[in-house]
């Protein structure tokens, strides 16, 4: 059963009920939250998804926001958080953790399937192993559940273990087999690895902030891949941990990065918050109805980005671009629309 | 030896836990042992004991040793052993 179905219209009807739902039962649950909504003005009834009231996501850094009772909390998630900042904390309840596993993995089975493929990893086991996981040592975490016989590309001191890669490539070279990786790692690792990577699926996310420095894009990255390692099926994707198991995953032909059914985006103008239209760069809210024990269900990201269409690409509903980080002193504007709650 | 105690073995090595703990009660996460990184090794432990494939959800669903146990029959490992 694909995640990926929904046209436009018919998922703004499907979502639009549950997430107001969702707004409803953190209103109840989450007194921060409500004092948000109370500040705001914010009522039901609610028209569309993009009427619906939303969190500028680093309150997470900022503010305990929890819609389960403190013994309920079954996992507390922290993310990176630029130097200077406090880490967001986003809890999870038992249902809220389940809920996330189960839908990440609904999602990256649109290219992986149900078999756990073989997995080649573009970091190092070290990575994994800090007992105070960093967002990057999770992510990899979470993406080696859809793995098996996980290799890493490199040794603990960070360098290419050639070894291991071309063992790896002797054992599995043959059949479809899982990259993932950071982006910015796979441009610097992968490329000069030399072996056959044609039979791979390359999964990838976490920015291009450092390869836009040098002048490198989505289509240049997927160009070179393909004459280099022969890799043609490379699907990025854009998530956060205030979103997690929430993964936004482009589609075959790279023509964008796609949304899941329980999610959508809503590209907003920077400066009157109206919903901008389709083609032209704004802030990227996300909605998703994964957040049941945290008010995470509407987000206003930092980030800019642009709906390039709308059901005319390999799969249906909106497909996006991520365009970068806003600039610091835009973002800082935007949080104080809300004040501190 | 049955599956069942063949399965309480994989446990306790994949968990590093001592060779006397009882293990039939155990849910994923309820001890520091059986974290994320340790349910992959379990996983992978449990594959080459019985040989068997396991799935991505199958893997996500199974949270507790019952449902480790439950899996197993699944794949037709507790029909063989009897």
């Amino acid at each position: 059963m694909s995640v990926f179905t929904l046209a436009g219209p018919e998922r703004d009807a499907a979502l639009l009920p549950r997430l107001a739902a969702l707004t409803e039962r953190h209103r109840e649950a989450c007194p921060p939250y409500r004092r948000i909504l109370d500040a705001i003005g914010s009522a039901p009834p609610y028209e569309r998804v993009a009427d619906l009231p939303w969190l500028p996501v680093r309150l997470f850094k900022t503010h305990e926001l929890r819609s389960v009772p403190e013994d309920q909390v079954f996992r507390v998630l922290t993310s990176s958080g630029t130097t200077g900042q406090r880490p967001s904390r986003i809890y999870l309840d038992q249902e809220a953790a389940a809920a996330q596993t189960r839908m990440l993995a609904a999602t990256v089975r649109a290219v992986l399937g149900e078999r756990r493929l073989p997995m080649l990893i573009v970091d190092s086991r070290s990575v994994v192993r800090d007992p105070t996981l960093s967002a990057r040592g999770a992510g990899v975490l979470g993406m080696m559940n859809f793995g098996r016989d996980h290799t890493f590309v490199l040794d603990e001191q960070g360098l290419v273990d050639a070894e291991a890669v071309t063992s790896f490539l002797r054992r599995h070279g043959g059949e479809p087999f899982l990259i993932f990786g950071f982006t910015y790692m796979v441009w610097l690792h992968l490329l000069g690895l030399g072996g056959d990577l044609s039979q791979a699926v390359l999964i990838h996310s976490g920015g291009w902030k450092r390869l836009a420095e040098q002048a490198v894009g989505n289509a240049e990255f997927r160009r070179r891949l393909a004459a280099e390692c022969g890799l043609t099926r490379v699907h990025n994707f854009y998530g956060m941990v205030e979103q997690i198991g929430t993964v936004f995953l482009e589609g075959p032909d790279g023509d964008g990065l796609y949304c899941p059914d329980f999610a959508d985006v809503v590209i907003r103008d920077p400066e009157t918050w109206q919903e901008a239209a389709d083609g032209v760069p704004g802030l990227i809210e996300v909605v998703s109805t994964l957040p049941t024990s945290y008010p995470g269900h509407v987000l206003l990201t930092e980030d800019m980005g642009v709906v390039r269409g709308v059901d005319d690409g390999s799969w249906p509903g909106k497909r996006f671009e991520v365009l970068g980080r806003l600039p610091r002193a835009e973002a800082r504007g935007c949080s104080d629309t809300f004040g501190q709650g | 030896m049955s599956h069942l105690d063949r399965l309480r073995a994989v446990f306790r090595m994949a968990l590093n836990l001592p060779p006397d703990a009882d293990v039939d009660d155990l849910r994923y996460r309820a001890i520091p042992q059986w974290d994320s990184l340790a349910h992959m090794a379990l996983v992978a432990a449990m594959e080459d004991e019985f040989s068997i494939m396991i799935d991505t959800d199958e893997m996500i669903d199974m949270s507790s040793f019952a449902l480790a146990a439950e899996l197993l029959e699944k794949h037709g490992v507790g029909a063989a052993a009897r």
